[in-house]
């Protein structure tokens, strides 16, 4: 029995259904696990994705791209091939991908994690044969906290900085990220102001049916007198803007898994680093590739020649996988990758390398 | 332990001063007297031996976590702090600490007689009940290596908010070898003695550099009163009721490091604070800097270190005369009277009134600039000629005016991981020089790179990196970077026969390759015109405005 999928230049391909899993370049058929720009590029001639991911799709993707759904968990053959898509727990509407062909089955997870997260549906382990994971946090060292204790450490730093007189601002992904931490702010404590490339995205959740606090964006604001003690939500690519200035004085935080390191955490001269991540950490990798009963895996993007030989010294069959996907920007070879310029909309949150 | 970890974090997430002092203050008034001692302890860079072997702790830790040795590498890698890593990689808690940071320490502190088998139980018991901050800071205890970004100054400022004490005071009792106890912290925060009031120094008033080296727009020269600006040790010399204190800028204090000085001082009338430069001093001229730091860092002062660096103290300002604190005196006024006490100690070779230059115009005085490095002087303070002394660094009326740094195009040969903030990072460089047709190793520097181009550096280091020597990795010299430094001298400790002082990166010459930087002959060339000349060098660290240098190794006696 052979996988059926393989890797191409243009991307993960499937040869007897001839479509594409998140392919960087663009090709006829797309089946798309999630938005991030790492894994869903522009210029496809169809899409497919989940209902739920479909919403915030739109808001990446040209105005007249064609997007298809397939709700998680209903099977489509294509060319005799069975396809899935399961919920993978990264964000709104990601989805692992389930290929069967003659008896064997194989699963494309995009990028996933496995903690309760209410923006999105939860990560659900799918039987296969040959599983595809991602390796962003794949070291030991990674361990998240629980989700409601950074929530409730987050809500304490906003209250202590509003009655100091500081605008609390923090610097996180505008797709999932975002939308993560507003899920669990306090809206009591004071104003949520969000920048513009990331108020489309909450849009898109909300019209998906997700509740999240009330926002506002800037232009939103009447004013000026509200933005001080309020709560400010921003991609990374904001800090140092003259977006910035109008929030006075402010205690900077960043939001992301690297936080977890305290060198990382330091360089970013930042006054708080909270470890909030959308990606697996290490027990949840173990975890999700034991539930898979794979025989075979594939490891793509992060610590995967770490996890690689963590695997084949327990007996599974495992290999590197080498494809243009990146994880979480932010780690010490990547800060720069989440400084990029980003405009919601107009710009890829993270450009493939 | 629980309130100290607390504290270590959040001095490690504040950059502001001001937040560092208010949490080492409130610290100071929650913490019982006992913590209190200890937390002083390690905040102030004091150390316990290592109680357990690293390689046990790695051991142990690899056993707790169900990881293999080369796991514990990859994350180590990672994570670039042994501390930390262990933190990181133990099971999550399974009890709740409610011990006292003494307490800890009291039993870590019986370890070192003990078995490896009760080693092991207690190491195991207090990770088992740890959280990941807390574990960190007592692995970081544990190993002996306890540091946090913050200056004893810093410290004691919290501590003097907490409990009301002076600064200068707690530094005076804090000298030598305090040992850490509830009473001797009492003692420590008790009022002040008549006796201690005596030896109590002024906060020196510290100069801003004049960036772009034009002094014109600081209005007619004068107004201006210049002086050279030396290389030395800052300090303030204190004259009262027959007894003397010699401070450092970093609030050390120094008397028996320059037992010349200090009889110096036994020909100043009581009432007397001076402030001045120490120099080493031979010829009518000053020796390089480095000569004076056997002075500093050896134990004790053979006859031999005391000839082979004489000093003298440069005095440039007077802020007690008399008994009289004359700081809000004009600077002209202080600068006559401080004529008036020198001379009446002259006769004593060890005291030099810092000399004033003069010109008729900015432009004369610029000349006077240009020829520094003749003088073994690094440039002119120029100092508002009505101004008071000032407490801190303070804008306006005192500016330093340096001479442009000597410059060489070296290769980066060798590479370290930074700390703290660096930690995970190669940013502590090795630099080389051709020398018969070899690189040499010639200065290190670890600083003037932007953050962007650390990242940069430090990714292509990775991928060229050659032999491992502990620590170090050599890397292939293929980058070249322009050095600036502020003296040569000649060194048999180095391999190219060379030592500079104040070493550091003025830009990445990507426009050069290895073969193209500079070879030992153009650098001995630079050795050659500032003999003639004997140069010396910056009273502040250029890396680092903010701390002289001085301070740092200061703390290391």
């Amino acid at each position: 029995m052979k996988p059926a999928i393989q890797l191409t230049e243009r991307g993960l391909y499937c040869p007897q259904g001839d479509f594409y899993i998140d392919p960087w370049k663009s090709v006829p058929r797309a089946v798309v696990t999630h938005a991030h720009s790492d894994h869903a590029c522009r210029g496809c001639g169809q899409y497919l994705t989940t209902p739920e991911g479909l919403a915030v799709l739109k808001v990446r993707m040209a105005a007249d791209a064609v997007i298809e759904t397939l709700p998680f968990g209903t099977s489509t053959h294509i060319n005799g091939v069975q396809l899935s898509l399961h919920p993978a727990g990264h964000v709104l509407g990601s989805a692992q991908v389930r290929i069967e062909h003659a008896g064997y089955v194989s699963v494309v997870s995009g990028d996933y994690k496995i903690e309760p997260d209410r923006t999105c549906t939860p990560f659900e382990p799918v039987r296969c044969h040959l599983f595809l994971t991602e390796s962003t946090f794949g070291l030991p060292v990674y361990r998240w906290p629980a989700p409601g204790e950074v929530s409730s450490q987050i809500n304490q730093w906003w209250a202590r900085n509003r009655s100091n007189g500081q605008s609390s601002v923090v610097y996180a992904y505008s797709l999932g990220k975002a939308q993560r931490i507003l899920a669990g702010l306090d809206a009591g404590i004071g104003p949520i102001i969000t920048h513009g490339a990331v108020e489309p995205l909450n849009q898109a959740y909300r019209e998906s049916g997700i509740s999240l606090p009330p926002t506002r964006t800037v232009s939103q604001v009447d004013n000026a007198k509200e933005f001080k003690g309020a709560m400010v939500l921003a991609p990374p690519s904001a800090q140092g803007t003259p977006w910035m200035r109008r929030f006075g004085e402010v205690s900077q935080a960043f939001a992301s898994g690297w936080m977890q390191i305290r060198g990382t955490r330091r360089r970013r001269a930042l006054d708080r680093g909270f470890v909030v991540s959308d990606h697996a950490d290490w027990p949840g990798l173990l975890q999700a590739i034991e539930a898979t009963g794979a025989e075979t895996v594939w490891v793509t993007h992060g610590y995967s020649a770490v996890l690689v030989r963590w695997l084949q010294e327990r007996g599974t069959e495992a290999q590197v996988l080498e494809t243009r996907f990146q994880g979480e920007a932010g780690d010490t070879a990547g800060i720069e990758e989440a400084d990029k310029p980003e405009a919601g909309q107009t710009q890829p949150e993270v450009a493939p390398s | 332990m629980n309130q100290f970890a607390q504290l270590f974090t959040t001095l490690d997430e504040t950059n502001k001063t001001s937040g560092k002092v208010d949490a080492l203050s409130d610290y100071f008034r929650a913490a019982s007297p006992e913590d209190s001692a200890w937390a002083l302890f390690f905040l102030t860079g004091r150390r316990l031996k290592q109680a357990v072997p690293t390689k046990l702790l790695r051991a142990w830790a690899m056993e707790q976590a169900g990881i293999p040795d080369w796991l514990f590498q990859e994350s180590y890698d990672a994570v670039g702090d042994l501390a930390e890593t262990i933190a990181l990689l133990l099971p999550p808690p399974t009890g709740v600490d409610e011990t006292a940071l003494h307490h800890w320490v009291d039993r870590m502190n019986d370890l070192r007689f003990q078995g490896v088998e009760e080693q092991k139980r207690f190491v195991l018991e207090a990770w088992s009940q740890l959280g990941t901050p807390e574990r960190f800071v007592w692995n970081k205890i544990l190993v002996g290596a306890f540091r946090v970004g913050v200056s004893q100054q810093i410290v004691l400022r919290g501590l003097s908010k907490a409990k009301g004490v002076d600064v200068s005071q707690l530094t005076e009792r804090l000298m030598g070898d305090w040992k850490p106890s509830a009473e001797s912290y009492e003692q420590l925060i008790s009022a002040a003695t008549e006796q201690e009031n005596l030896s109590r120094l002024f906060p020196f008033f510290l100069a801003h550099s004049l960036e772009d080296g034009d002094p014109t727009r600081l209005g007619p020269v004068t107004d201006w009163q210049a002086e050279w600006k030396w290389d030395g040790i800052r300090c303030q010399v204190i004259r009262r009721q027959g007894e003397t204190w010699l401070w450092s800028r970093g609030e050390e204090l120094i008397t028996d490091r320059f037992p010349e000085i200090e009889s110096l001082a036994h020909a100043l009338p009581n009432g007397t604070v001076i402030d001045g430069e120490i120099l080493a001093w031979a010829d009518g001229r000053p020796l390089p800097f480095l000569q004076l730091q056997p002075r500093i860092t050896r134990k004790t002062l053979t006859k031999t270190i005391l000839r082979k660096a004489p000093v003298v103290l440069m005095a440039y300002d007077l802020l007690e005369h008399q008994g009289q604190e004359i700081r809000a005196l004009p600077l002209v006024e202080r600068r006559s009277l401080l004529e008036t006490v020198i001379q009446n100690a002259s006769g004593n070779p060890c005291v030099k009134l810092s000399p004033l230059v003069s010109g008729a115009d900015w432009l004369a005085v610029s000349a006077e600039q240009a020829r520094s490095r003749e003088l073994g002087a690094e440039g002119l303070m120029l100092k508002r000629r009505s101004s008071p002394y000032r407490a801190g660094r303070t804008r306006g009326d005192w500016w330093k005016w340096k001479v442009e740094p000597y410059t060489a195009d070296a290769v980066l040969t060798a590479a370290q991981r930074g700390s703290g903030k660096r930690a995970s990072l190669y940013t502590d460089y090795t630099f080389s020089i051709w020398k018969n047709g070899e690189l040499v190793p010639f200065a290190k520097a670890y600083s003037g790179l932007t953050d962007i181009e650390i990242q940069e550096v430090d990714a292509f280091l990775r991928k060229h990196m050659r032999e491992k020597f502990g620590p170090v990795r050599t890397v292939e010299p293929l980058l070249v970077f322009e050095l600036g430094f502020e003296a040569i001298q000649r060194s048999t400790r180095h391999k190219s026969g060379l030592a500079v002082r104040f070493p550091r990166i003025l830009r990445w010459r990507r426009d050069k390759t290895a073969e193209q930087a500079d070879s030992i002959e153009s650098i001995e060339a630079l050795l050659t015109l500032s003999q003639a000349t004997q140069p010396i060098s910056n009273t502040e660290n250029p890396e680092n405005p903010g701390s002289a240098s001085r301070e740092r190794f200061l703390f290391d006696l």
